[in-house]
């Protein structure tokens, strides 16, 4: 049985968690600006971190990239705009643990020999936000952020940045454009940032669970960290319950648990209820069903049953919730959040959006399923950045697996939910 | 330009404190116009003519901005702006129905202001609290756990002014210009208030604290 490994969310029961006096002296940054800094980058190479922001590319590995010598400025951006529907790990964080955050720029940024950083919060989170702040100065008041950081010569000035309200942001290239001043869309790549980034200078990003790890990979060693986890999958993640189950909520685990083992913890599914549908990682992710309960999740398991671990977003759904009307909603939230870049994503969502409405109210054919199968095909691989691909996940996936579900809509003439037996306050 | 010179000489101030947090100026965009609409409470025409003059930038340049980010609006919202989450995980649990017996209850619809100028409403999409659901944000602060019952309850002591505290945010909830300025990037002190972490968040971690379950020890795994 795979228990659960809280590391990043140990000191969240106490009080005082967020200030330094609730997370403790840096010990990691002191270690680390002591050591090469291509030695920490070879270490959390070691380490198998691999991204948490979705798509888990491996850390070191991006660090590696970005050239040395090369006597232009680097820059480290944390990707703190967490907007993926059902993705709610980075936020509560931030809210009970920003120290973490603050302590792995400080090492990644030594690391790629960055001297300005910046952490890019959506900024819909107030409190969060004041937090994050608060961290940040209290690490300049001790001398852990500014010039000559603890007497080691290294200089570091981070900033805490508020987005606007947009989920494109959160797409890497589209956040340095916002970062910058402008309007937030993709950037044609190559070249990748860690060649030309934040200000075409070498950029480092990296999701808030990614930076928020290197403190306790620095601390433990590689090999700490790679004894958790799969084979290619290493570590711990947090991962997020939400919906139809007994206990929602942030659950800190090694790779490759499994949703049965999660539910057993979490109490299961709502009492009376059995579980019809699930995200692994997002809106972003293609649904998984009962038959997936014993998956690993892990980035490999997760993907060869055709999905994506992707932010660990657990979104659980029981047998009361219409994947009909669920899918819409998430569809209308695609077109609403397409930046508008390019056709195949900004008209096929636009077209998506149509005809869901339509099949949700029972007005479809089966001819309108094969419609937006093939507006989803046209999306895919086809579109400018991971959003328009991402729209289709719930498209694809839904059909597959509840393809009656569908056809019922147009058979009886509307949808055969009641929305009321969904509701937290419906479960009588 | 209508800022009075009491006004435009403290907007001037905080702008520039912003823009020298930046390697390029023009990255300050974001912040100030956020100031801006702490000042005016929406993004004005005076607003924006006021950051494309500290930026550099033509007034265009700025529009072009502003009117792509969704927290920017372009008409004066309530003291206190409502948001429901009406993103699929919210909206099955509840959040569809609470946004429309809000609405009634308000009489308002999406991005309008009740009369008195006190609550404005919003649908929101998904605001990283789905462990919370249904969700609310009040001038961007959490009201987890939702029913139609306590929205409206909630509504409605806004409209009386009674003081409100967010479930996980400041004792006192600050209006949305006040809001403004923090996102700006400008503190108001506020960051110690409200618990670490509630509820769903610390679930996990209650019971790996039950079952005696920690991550390795660093000696056990070298
Ligand atoms: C539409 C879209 C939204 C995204 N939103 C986020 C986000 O909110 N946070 C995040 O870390 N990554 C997000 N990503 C992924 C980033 O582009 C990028 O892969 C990630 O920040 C890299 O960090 P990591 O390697 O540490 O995971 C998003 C991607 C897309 C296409
Ligand atoms: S896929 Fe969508 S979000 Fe991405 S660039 Fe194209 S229009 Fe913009
Ligand atoms: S869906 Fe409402 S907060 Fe995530």
């Amino acid at each position: 049985m795979t228990t659960l490994t809280p590391v990043l969310t140990e000191n969240w029961d106490r009080p005082d968690s967020f200030t330094l006096d609730g997370y403790g002296d840096y010990g990691a940054a002191r270690k680390a600006l002591r050591m090469d800094p291509d030695a920490i980058i070879q270490s959390v190479k070691d380490s198998g971190l691999r991204g948490r922001g979705g798509a888990g590319f491996p850390t070191g590995l991006k660090w590696g990239f970005i050239p040395q010598g090369d006597g232009k400025p680097h820059y480290l951006v944390v990707n703190a705009d967490e907007s993926e529907p059902g993705t709610c790990k980075d936020i509560p964080l931030m809210m009970a643990n920003p120290h973490s955050l603050v302590e792995g720029v400080i090492i990644t940024s030594y690391a790629i020999r960055a001297s300005h950083a910046f952490i890019y919060v959506r900024g819909e989170v107030l409190h969060v936000i004041r937090r994050l702040r608060a961290a940040v100065q209290e690490a300049y008041d001790r001398g852990f952020l500014g010039t000559d950081i603890l007497g080691s010569g290294y200089d570091l000035e981070l900033v805490v940045h508020s987005g606007a309200g947009a989920y494109i942001c959160g797409e890497e290239t589209a956040l340095l454009d916002s970062l910058e001043g402008y309007r937030g869309q993709p950037r044609l790549k190559p070249p990748f940032p860690a060649v030309a980034g934040l200000y075409a200078c070498p950029t480092v990003i990296n999701n808030v669970e990614s930076i928020a790890s290197v403190p306790s990979i620095v601390e433990n060693g590689a090999g700490w960290f790679a004894s958790m986890g799969t084979e290619k999958s290493k570590g711990f993640g947090i991962f997020s319950l939400s919906g139809h189950v007994t206990r929602p909520g942030q659950y800190e685990a090694p790779l490759g648990i499994t949703l049965r083992e999660l539910l057993d913890m979490a109490g299961g599914i709502r009492a009376g209820h059995e579980l019809k549908f699930w995200t692994p990682g997002g809106s972003s992710t293609p649904i998984f069903t009962a038959e997936h309960l014993d998956v690993p999740l892990d980035f490999e398991s997760v993907g060869a049953k055709g999905s994506m671990l992707g932010t660990r977003a657990l979104q659980i759904f029981d047998e009361t919730t219409c994947v009909v009307r669920s899918v819409l909603r998430w569809t209308e939230f695609y077109a609403h959040e397409s930046c508008g870049k390019c056709t195949p994503c900004r008209e096929g969502t636009y077209w998506l959006k149509q005809v869901l409405k339509r099949l949700e109210k029972g007005q479809g054919t089966e001819e309108d399923l094969g419609t937006i199968t093939d507006i989803a095909d046209n999306i895919l691989g086809r579109s400018f950045c991971a959003l328009g691909d991402g729209a289709t996940s719930p498209i694809h996936s839904s059909v597959k697996h509840f393809r009656d579900e569908y056809l019922k809509h147009f058979e009886i003439g509307g949808c055969p939910f009641d929305p009321a037996a969904s509701t937290v306050w419906g479960n009588a | 330009m209508t800022y009075s010179p009491e006004v435009r000489e403290r907007l001037e101030r905080d702008a520039k404190e912003i823009i020298g947090r930046y390697p390029k100026t023009r990255s300050a965009l974001l912040p100030l116009l956020h100031l801006v609409q702490s000042e005016d409470g929406y993004v004005t025409d005076d607003g924006q003519e006021f950051c494309a003059e500290m930026l550099g930038l033509t007034k265009a340049e700025v529009v072009g901005v502003s009117t792509f980010y969704t927290m920017y609006k372009r008409r004066p919202v309530g003291e206190y702006h409502v948001g429901v989450c009406i993103n699929t995980l919210c909206a099955v649990m509840g959040g569809d129905q609470i946004w429309e017996e809000l609405s009634e209850h308000l009489g308002v619809g999406n991005d309008e202001a009740t009369t008195d100028g006190r609550v404005s409403l919003e649908r929101l999409e998904c605001n990283a609290a789905c462990d919370f659901a249904p969700v609310m944000m009040v001038n961007w602060e959490f009201f987890d756990n939702q029913t139609p019952a306590s929205a409206k309850q909630l509504v409605d002591d806004l409209r009386d002014g009674k003081e409100i505290s967010p479930t996980r945010g400041p004792k006192k909830l600050c209006s949305f210009k006040e809001a403004s300025r923090v996102l700006a990037g400008l503190p108001d002190g506020l960051a110690g208030d409200g618990p670490s972490a509630a509820g769903p968040s610390l679930e996990g971690l209650k019971i790996a604290r039950a079952n005696g379950w920690k991550a390795p020890s660093k000696e056990e795994t070298e």
